[in-house]
């Protein structure tokens, strides 16, 4: 492939939706706080949804989310199940009384609802610690995917989102990020379905992922894909595709942390104050879910035709026949260039030339692997090339390989400016206007919002670029923080009357400490991890990443119960969950 | 009609949707899925489909089916914004 002409019409393609974003951002600039907090109110039920689903979908969900279930199988269910199913609880739950509410912030739902402004500032900590853990990833994912498409270094590419995303966030608030965002949606859903249906024809002969999911094989008369699959990993000695590894109990757990941290992050249910009535709060939902389902569909359609394609390149005929791996020589022209990124890794440790691609991990299949005379898996594959290298395993044009590099950059920069504008409101409307400078005028209220909007850039700039150890691991963190902690008191705050101050800052504070505990205690942030993380040592067999749900159990217990045991909220708040409760 | 009992249809129409919810995802999905994986249907082991695809499809049928029955109730006891 001529490589100068790809990266021609990747600069072009990838230019192209660069100034779709800024002419956008001039033609919606925010110019007043409402327009900047929560693009005065006026976004249309259908267009919030897109942007809500193109907010939401990170570069973890466009570029990782495939792969990951490639090789996760079955147990990837948590994040589909996990990443959906919190649109139904924020739909449900939050979005139409938040609306109803009708401020700018969840933090000023809270210190409003619970009468207190340490509440607020427990709320803000939370949000803080959520959004930039969040933000630094997606940064990354920016730098990331402009050094692997357009071969410029990762600083650089950091610097070009970062002054994009400047420009629109800085200048537009909300209303410029809305709009934009609608745009961003268009471009990464087309550049994630285009090579996905290429790769349905070629596999099974039907055009639509989810349907191909369930067909059967082209090349193999009368077999269906899942069914190829798990045959073709088996005997590979890994663990069937449509069977799990996990527990049942972490599954469980997890899926519904990542369930009730979705309804809880702030970047999301802010989302739903920009639409003008409740009515549309609830449609809304909808919509988004809707926009984002047509990814969580395709993906995991998208993960098992790659794993097979990837499977049966390598493993090109019977187990254990020496014709049956692919010589090394023979590998085809998309495996040369990932492995120049260091995506793709090859390591002939039997010295025979050939690929072998097995789970060196299973003791009954090594045994195996041993009389074949294999010496361990050759083959290091990265998840991200499952989306990543797909148009090129599919030998697409260049084009679909440009838009996806458009795609994935579009993914990041929504995400990352959804969470850069949450973050600026919690400092110029929660902690300035609200609680330390509540005299400053509008005027400067939005200019204070525009300058930390700015500062929060070249902080998440700051952390992408020279990303903490932690960074990894703190993508549990955030999910099982919004969990624990965000969740249960605002979900109190509206179906309970009852709950006051003091039950919801105990309750806060308990489910944020034991989940951060317990992070912290297995996968040691800022400290070396006090015990290995694994299933023996877990509580109840629940990993780091499901704890949340167990922090959330403990949040709402302990609101409830100390509650209780103080006197209950004034009328004032009594009136007000009152009135968020009815629609007019 | 009172404000009292909008809130209680309310509550039971969440409560009705939440089951379904927790139903096709928790119990199709992960608690019943070595059941469910007994049937096969278009290629699919049921539990399966259910954890990666069905539970998806539910979920925003649900939200539709909900916001459309509000917006019935919210007319029902005059509490619609218009």
């Amino acid at each position: 492939m001529p490589t100068m002409e790809l990266q021609t019409l990747t600069y072009l393609v990838v230019g192209a939706s660069f100034a779709l974003y800024i002419g956008i951002a001039i033609a919606s600039r925010a110019s007043s706080t409402g327009e900047f907090y929560v693009a005065g109110g006026h976004v249309h039920p259908i267009a919030n949804g897109l942007a809500t689903a193109a907010d939401w979908m990170s570069a973890a969900s466009f570029i990782s989310m495939a792969g990951l279930i490639a090789f996760l199988g079955y147990d990837g269910s948590v994040y589909l199940m996990g990443w959906t199913g919190g649109y139904v609880l924020l739909a449900l739950l939050l979005a139409p009384y938040l609306r109803k509410f009708g401020k700018f912030t969840v933090p000023e739902f809270i210190g409003d609802r619970y009468d207190s402004q340490a509440a607020r500032i427990v709320a803000v900590i939370c949000l803080i610690i959520i959004s930039f853990t969040y933000v630094a990833g997606q940064m990354r994912g920016v730098g990331i995917v402009f050094s692997r498409f357009l071969n410029v270094d990762i600083s650089v590419g950091l610097l070009i989102g970062m002054a994009i995303v400047f420009v629109y966030a800085v200048l537009g608030g909300m209303k410029g990020i809305t709009y934009t965002q609608v745009a961003q949606y268009c471009v990464l859903i087309f550049a994630y379905t285009v090579p996905a249906v290429f790769i349905s024809l070629q596999v099974t002969g039907s055009p639509i992922p989810q349907v191909a999911f369930g067909s059967t094989v082209t090349a193999s008369d009368g077999v269906h894909l899942l069914a190829k699959l798990d045959q073709v990993v088996t005997d590979l000695g890994f663990t069937a595709y449509t069977v799990g590894s996990k527990s049942t109990i972490d599954i469980f757990f997890i899926t519904m942390a990542l369930m009730i941290g979705t309804a809880g992050l702030p970047h999301v249910i802010v989302r739903f104050f920009t639409v003008p009535k409740v009515r549309d709060a609830r449609m809304s939902a909808g919509w988004a879910l809707l926009f984002i389902a047509l990814l969580y569909t395709t993906a995991p359609a998208v993960g098992a035709l790659a794993r097979l394609n990837l499977t049966e390149t390598i493993q090109t005929g019977p187990v254990g026949t020496i014709q049956g791996n692919l010589l090394y020589e023979d590998r085809p022209e998309w495996f040369r260039t990932w492995e120049e990124t260091g995506l793709l890794g090859f390591e002939d440790l039997n010295r025979d030339g050939r690929i072998q691609y097995y789970d060196d991990t299973n003791p009954e299949f090594v045994a195996r692997a041993e009389r074949y005379g294999w010496k361990g898996n050759e083959l290091r594959v990265d998840r991200d090339i499952i989306v990543l290298a797909n148009p090129e395993i599919a030998g697409l044009p260049n084009w679909v390989i440009a838009l996806v590099a458009a795609g994935g950059i579009a993914a990041a920069l929504s995400t990352a400016a959804g969470l850069l504008l949450v973050i600026s409101a919690a400092v110029s409307h929660d902690l300035l206007k609200g609680i330390f400078a509540t005299e400053i005028t509008e005027r400067r209220e939005l200019m204070a919002g525009r300058i930390s909007a700015g500062v929060a850039i070249l902080c998440a700039g700051y952390l992408g670029y020279d990303p903490p150890g932690f960074v990894a691991q703190v993508v549990a963190l955030a999910f099982g923080l919004a969990a624990a902690s965000l969740f249960p008191v605002t979900l109190l705050g509206i179906f309970s009357l009852r709950v006051n101050k003091e039950g919801a800052i105990a309750g806060m504070l308990t489910g944020l400490l034991f989940t951060v505990g317990y992070i912290v205690w297995f996968k040691g942030i800022f400290i070396e991890p006090m015990a290995a993380d694994v299933a023996e040592n877990w509580l109840f067999g629940i990993s780091p990443e499901g704890i949340g749900t167990l922090g959330a159990v403990l949040n709402f217990a302990v609101a409830l119960s100390v509650s209780r045991l103080t006197p209950p909220p004034p009328e004032e708040v009594r009136a007000l969950v009152e009135r968020i409760r009815v629609p007019n | 009609m009172s404000q009292r009992t909008y809130w209680q249809d309310n509550l039971r129409l969440v409560g009705f949707c939440l089951v379904i919810w927790f139903v096709v995802s928790f119990g199709f999905g992960i608690l019943g899925l070595d059941l469910l994986n007994q049937v096969e249907i278009g290629g699919f082991r049921l539990g399966f489909w259910f954890a990666q695809q069905g539970s998806i499809y539910v979920f925003v049928a649900l939200i539709f089916f909900y916001a459309w029955r509000m917006a019935a109730l919210d007319r029902q006891h005059g509490v619609s914004e218009d």
